[in-house]
């Protein structure tokens, strides 16, 4: 009903001149178009870290669909505090998104976008909202946060299915959207893009190849990324639809660190 | 009617001298001249039926719906000015997401009912508004509280139905939904008792097309307030045809 | 003064549970010159009547682009049409703007019949005395809306409005099966034909007073430039007219009727107006 709210409370007829309704108490008519009485605020403070943290989101396309995945570790800094975040959702039928960065950003804009979905299904005309759409709409919404020096803290990445073909794109807490074909947000926009991109590069990648893949992504990050941890959530998407797999857990080997001899 | 030329119905904001907002009573006149709509309470869920009369044969079948989701949970059946009865929707529908980004969760439809009352009210109150002209009916179904149903009239009154008509033949309707035992039937035999109060109801003569619209909530939809499937609405459509068609039958024998 | 008591305000109901003032602005609709809409399974077209408030004057704008999937054909107030574009128009940039995608064409006739109830709820307000035909393409397909005075609105197969269009509707009803399944040309005549049987006698469709919007599947929304119209108008042109008209004017519908239109006697549709 966002765009009531124009009608419920109208523009002044003319400048300088009375407000309508001043001189009558119309209901909803009565909210002062006078001379603001607001205090101007000189200046406002505004969160510039992000406190509880997700690591990275790692996202490939393949011929019919798109992967991504993400581990289940909130971090308080540098300590492993919270085991079970899961950042990978199912926004509607055609859509995954994975986020990583601050983790109640994340929870905050996932009950917005949940919202938008109820919103939407409501309507009930049959339309789903596209993952190019959703991109868009991340897009402004962290743009502007960041333009207001107030930025949602978190990396994005969109993963679905736009009029049949596979779509995968991220966005950045500054409002970078970029679309790739292999993306790889946190720690392992370094570490792990190489591997995706040699592979994607080499083409004919189907849905298995894809999945093997970023499970191996996932294992290298949780040997190499300190943020990382062993339990990941995977998730595909292809035109037959959404699913997101049970939480997977690594068997790691720390055997091969025996070069490392502590002092 | 005895209100006429007296002066004192032309305001919402007036009582009559024997103490009656006519304004409020002459929009309930509005709702009397729709289509009829029906909700029923059965044992494991909520339905919803509408005599929706089509005007117009250039139009699309299945425009205009009648029944409206207001949220995944809640479903709302209205008669009246489809207009009016749209911005009811929106306000509920805004009811509805304030409360899950309040408290995380579905509204509870006592407390939706509450609040979108309140605001029909209002437009009872001021003679710068006037009453909606639309009764709404709104439905639900959880595991913890099983179904329940509210209907709301152009005077912000609200009460809770085991089964409701409102609409044209509303009376008719009535009287054919207290013949049921709602208490003991589910969804799936209430949605045929729907359609056929519905067909029988309808007056041939005065409108001559109409669509019937069917939804529910129920154990079965696990909650959420959907349109009756196809094959299912047309199967309750067809046993009401032939309902109907019988008692004509009888009829002509009796004659 | 009034008709009747409860016809001075919007906010009053009467006894017999009617809203006066808001049946009085659908008839402004009846004033503005006919408009037909209609489509098939690919394209939705908009044919629309102009008039020349005098002679001097140019013919009346009556299709206005919305955005490159919509467009709508206005009868009634035209400031008030205005101002419904001006609001449609934003609608759909901001949807592009903040979804990349167009506006689904029912989702936005939503919005515009919720800011137009609200006008016919308040004492401060007036109904807008406009009714559009709205032509649109989605996801869904082609899409023909009307939108009336009273917020209502629907999602049609085919559709007229404004003066004398009860003949037009008459038309499209009685073709209403042929429309799904013709070509893009068989639905422009069709459209046509409906308009012209909203004329009287004297006066035919000609590249002044015809007015053609189209759009479809990578078919942006187009207004036929004189090119097109004369291309279209010929679709039509010499065909027996029908006698519907007739009646309303009390002519024959002989052809002969026509032949008295001397050339450059320019033809004045605002006739077409006060016969209903």
């Amino acid at each position: 009903m966002a765009f009531m709210g124009d009608m419920m409370n109208p523009a002044p007829l003319w400048q300088n001149g009375p407000a309508p309704g001043a001189f009558y108490n119309f209901p909803a008519n009565s909210s002062g178009f006078g001379p603001s009485t607001r205090p101007v605020q000189e200046f406002k403070a505004h969160s510039a870290t992000p406190i509880t943290t997700t690591t990275t989101v790692i996202g490939v396309k393949f011929d019919k669909g798109c992967v991504i995945a993400a581990d289940t570790l909130g971090s308080y800094g540098t300590l492993a505090r919270f085991r079970d975040c899961p950042r990978i959702m199912k926004v509607n039928d055609l859509i995954l998104l994975g986020n990583g960065g601050d983790y109640a950003d994340y929870q905050y804009l996932k009950d917005i976008i949940e919202q938008k979905i109820i919103d939407e299904q409501c309507i009930g005309d049959g339309l789903l909202l596209k993952p190019r759409s959703l991109h868009c709409w991340l897009t402004r919404v962290l743009y502007n946060k960041r333009s207001k020096m107030d930025p949602l803290w978190s990396n994005y990445v969109v993963a679905g299915i736009q009029d049949g073909e596979p779509f995968l794109g991220a966005v950045d807490k500054l409002g970078t959207a970029y679309e790739d074909a292999a993306i790889a947000t946190g720690l392992g926009a370094y570490m792990a893009t190489p591997l995706v991109r040699e592979a994607v590069d080499k083409g004919n990648l189907d849905e298995e190849g894809a999945k093997a893949l970023v499970r191996k992504c996932m294992e290298v990050l949780f040997y190499r990324d300190a943020r990382a941890f062993q339990r990941y959530q995977l998730g595909v998407v292809t035109s037959a639809g959404v699913r997101i797999e049970d939480l997977a857990e690594l068997k790691h080997d720390w055997s091969l660190a025996h070069m490392i001899h502590m002092k | 009617m005895s209100s006429i030329g007296t002066g004192y119905d032309l305001s919402a904001s007036q009582f009559s001298p024997d103490g009656r907002v006519f304004q409020v009573e002459y929009a309930a006149k509005a709702v009397e001249n729709s289509g009829t709509v029906i909700g029923l309470r059965g044992k494991d869920g909520v339905v919803f039926a509408v005599e929706k009369l089509v005007t117009s044969k250039l139009y699309e079948p299945g425009a205009n719906k009648r029944i409206f989701h207001v949220d995944e949970h809640v479903g709302m059946a209205v008669a009246g000015l489809i207009s009016d009865a749209r911005q009811i929707v929106e306000t509920a529908r805004s009811e509805a997401s304030n409360y899950r980004s309040q408290y995380g969760s579905q509204v509870p439809l006592k407390y939706l009912n509450e609040r979108v009352s309140m605001y029909m009210h209002a437009y009872t109150l001021y003679s710068a508004v006037r009453p909606y002209g639309c009764s709404v009916v709104m439905g639900t179904w959880n595991d913890y509280e099983g179904p329940q149903m509210y209907m709301l009239d152009p005077s912000g009154v609200s009460f809770s139905y085991f089964g409701c008509a409102v609409g044209k033949a509303k009376q008719a309707a009535k009287t054919e939904i207290e013949k049921l035992k709602l208490a003991d039937l589910t969804v799936k035999e209430l949605v045929k008792e729907a359609a056929r109060i519905i067909y029988l109801v309808h007056d041939e003569l005065k409108d001559k097309q109409f669509e019937l619209e069917l939804s529910w909530v129920s154990k079965d939809t696990n909650g959420r307030h959907q349109l009756v499937p196809k094959e299912l609405a047309t199967e309750a459509e067809n046993l009401a045809k032939q309902a109907l068609a019988d008692i004509e039958d009888s009829d002509e024998g009796d004659m | 003064m009034f008709r009747n008591q409860y016809d001075s305000d919007v906010t009053v109901w009467s006894p017999q549970g009617r809203l006066h003032q808001v049946e009085y602005a659908m008839e402004a609709v009846k004033l503005g010159s006919a408009t037909v809409g209609l489509k098939n399974r690919q394209y939705a077209v908009l044919i629309a009547l102009k008039r020349a408030v005098s002679e001097l004057s140019a013919y009346q704008k009556k299709i206005i682009p919305i955005d490159e999937h919509i467009g709508i054909s206005i009868s009634g107030l035209t400031a008030d049409a205005r101002m419904l574009s001006r609001f449609m128009r934003t609608e759909c940039l901001n949807h592009k703007y903040s979804h990349d995608a167009p506006m689904p064409v029912g989702r936005l006739i939503g919005l515009v019949g919720n800011k137009m109830q609200i006008c016919t709820q308040r004492y401060d307000k007036r109904p807008l005395g406009v009714g559009l035909l709205v032509a649109g393409y989605d996801d869904q397909g082609p899409h023909i809306y009307q939108t009336c005075p009273s917020a209502n609105f629907f999602d049609c197969r085919a559709m007229a409005i404004g003066a004398r269009s009860q003949s037009a509707r008459t038309y499209l009803e009685k073709h209403l099966s042929s429309f799904l399944d013709c070509d893009l040309q068989e639905l422009v005549a069709h459209g046509l034909r409906a308009l012209r049987d909203t004329l009287p006698n004297e006066v035919d469709l000609n590249t002044k007073n015809v007015s053609i919007a189209i759009v479809g599947p990578k078919t942006p929304l187009r207004i036929a430039d004189e090119e097109e119209l004369t291309r279209l108008l010929a679709l039509v042109e010499g065909e027996e007219r029908r006698g519907g008209s007739a009646s309303a004017t009390g002519d024959a519908g002989a052809p002969a009727d026509r032949d008295r239109d001397a050339p450059g006697d320019d033809p004045q549709p605002a006739v077409a107006m006060d016969t209903e």
